[in-house]
């Protein structure tokens, strides 16, 4: 789980207190994902109750601050060492929007293609642009360099995530052309009336329903 | 932290270098007439880069090789700064592209007689530059692009992306205000083909108004502006936003 062990990782570099904690792990990330306070104590108190830190006094302030034991940091070791799980992929809303697009009536998949392809590319245009600025950063050498470059690495993958986005996006329209293609070149004995939009109750609708059922079988 | 091109959004926006005025190209005629483009309309600004992305055969080269005045649009008109160059004399027209209008292909077209330095000054010298002008100029455009070591190698002595900067130093020498780039980062992989898009980037930021035909979307995202096309006609295009929009926090701060 990633906020916990991220939160180990900055605790490995010397004890921390909550809001510390959420401070440098957004600008780690640019912020991201955005964490709360709350969210930083939950997952503090289950570190504990686990053994994997521990608290350890308080500051001038009266912050109460935590340190990582012995246990925390085998634990961070393994995460780091073991690869990411993807036993079941994420949720994804545009694959499950285009999965139930595909025949629906009234609905114009390229249209929903091409408009998610301009959010897809814009969130792309964005996105290069705060990279260009972390370039920017980086080379000039500021004292937060660490921190950018962690963020110029989050800001990538972001770039690359909807990159890939974009061209499933283009891929998914060439192949419903060509699918289609198929689908008309596959019909030429159809009469006209057989054409989707025709009346339902019309008598030609339905020899031309059944070689289209066939043929889907055989592929 | 401010952007050096942001700025141009929210100013009155200055006249465009390149505008397009329901451009159309037909290619052949009856039964086998092809329309690749149809009724285009676009203005670039100076300062901006605006990416043409869609698939093959929607228009996207025949747009740029009409705003290169490399072809005739068969309706509509082609303005560069201000002039039109379809009804341009073909002595002005060849002015024009020596002077204002900076090509980059994919397939780099340098001359392979020639070194580096010599292909970055000739449309100097084509333009009636002295020699010796024409290469202190080329010197300083081969600075720019950070490849001053290579002003005196041939084409066959570079690397692909090597050659392909070059070409950009000879698109871009003597200030040329229109950048035209046809998939400029096509046969590079994408660490060079994104110090490219810099380049681009970095010229129009610094004023110039660029087209740039790409169906990338990590290198289209370098855009201020991205236009879909499809079969010859705007489908759609993004518009400029700001980051803040997208990610809070950090991105505003700095």
């Amino acid at each position: 789980m990633s906020i916990r062990h991220g939160l180990l990782a900055l605790l490995e570099r010397g004890p921390r207190y909550g809001s510390q904690l959420r401070t440098e792990f957004e600008s780690r990330t640019g912020s991201t994902w955005p964490l709360n306070v709350g969210q930083v104590y939950t997952t503090l108190a289950r570190l504990e109750r686990d053994g994997l830190v521990s608290p350890d006094g308080t500051d001038e302030a009266g912050h109460t601050l935590y340190a990582i034991t012995e246990d925390g940091r085998t634990e961070l070791r393994a995460w780091y060492e073991r690869p990411v799980e993807r036993t079941n992929p994420p949720r994804d809303e545009l694959a499950i929007k285009l999965a139930m697009a595909i025949g629906a009536p009234g609905v114009d998949i390229r249209a929903v293609i091409q408009a998610q392809r301009a959010a897809t590319i814009r969130a792309m245009q964005d996105y290069t642009r705060l990279k260009a600025q972390a370039l920017t950063a980086i080379e000039s050498g500021q004292a937060r360099e660490r921190d950018d470059v962690a963020w110029l690495l989050v800001l990538e993958q972001l770039i690359f995530q909807t990159e890939a986005e974009a061209r499933w996006l283009d891929h998914s329209e060439s192949r419903l052309v060509r699918l289609s293609v198929l689908a008309e070149r596959g019909a030429p004995t159809a009469p006209p009336q057989a054409a989707p939009t025709a009346a339902p109750t019309t008598a030609p609708a339905r020899p031309a329903a059944a070689p289209r059922a066939a043929r889907s079988r055989r592929g | 932290m401010h952007h050096p091109h942001q700025a141009q959004v929210f100013d009155p926006p200055a006249a465009p270098v390149l505008e397009l005025q329901q451009l159309s190209r037909v290619h052949g005629s009856g039964a086998t007439e092809v329309h690749a483009l149809r009724g285009i309309d676009l203005a670039v600004h100076p300062g901006e880069l605006v990416a043409v992305m869609g698939p093959s055969g929607s228009g996207k080269s025949t747009l740029l090789t009409l705003a290169g005045g490399l072809d005739t649009p068969t309706g509509g008109r082609v303005l560069v700064e201000g002039t039109d160059i379809t009804t341009a004399s073909r002595k002005q027209l060849a002015a024009l592209r020596r002077r204002s209008i900076g090509y980059v292909f994919q397939d780099y077209n340098l001359i392979p007689a020639l070194t580096a330095a010599e292909n970055v000054a000739l449309p100097l010298e084509l333009d009636g530059t002295s020699a010796r002008k024409a290469r202190v100029q080329a010197l300083a455009a081969l600075e720019e692009m950070n490849l001053p070591q290579l002003a005196d190698r041939f084409p066959d002595e570079m690397s692909g992306g090597q050659q392909q900067r070059v070409a950009i130093a000879r698109a871009l020498v003597g200030n040329r205000r229109l950048v035209l780039a046809d998939e400029p980062t096509g046969a590079l992989d994408s660490e060079t083909g994104e110090s490219v898009l810099g380049l681009l980037r970095a010229r129009c930021d610094a004023g110039a108004a660029g087209i740039l035909v790409t169906h990338e979307p990590r290198f289209a995202a370098w855009a201020d502006r991205v236009v879909f096309l499809r079969d010859g006609r705007v489908v759609d295009e993004t518009l400029r936003t700001e980051p803040d929009s997208l990610l809070s926090g950090r991105a505003g701060g700095r």
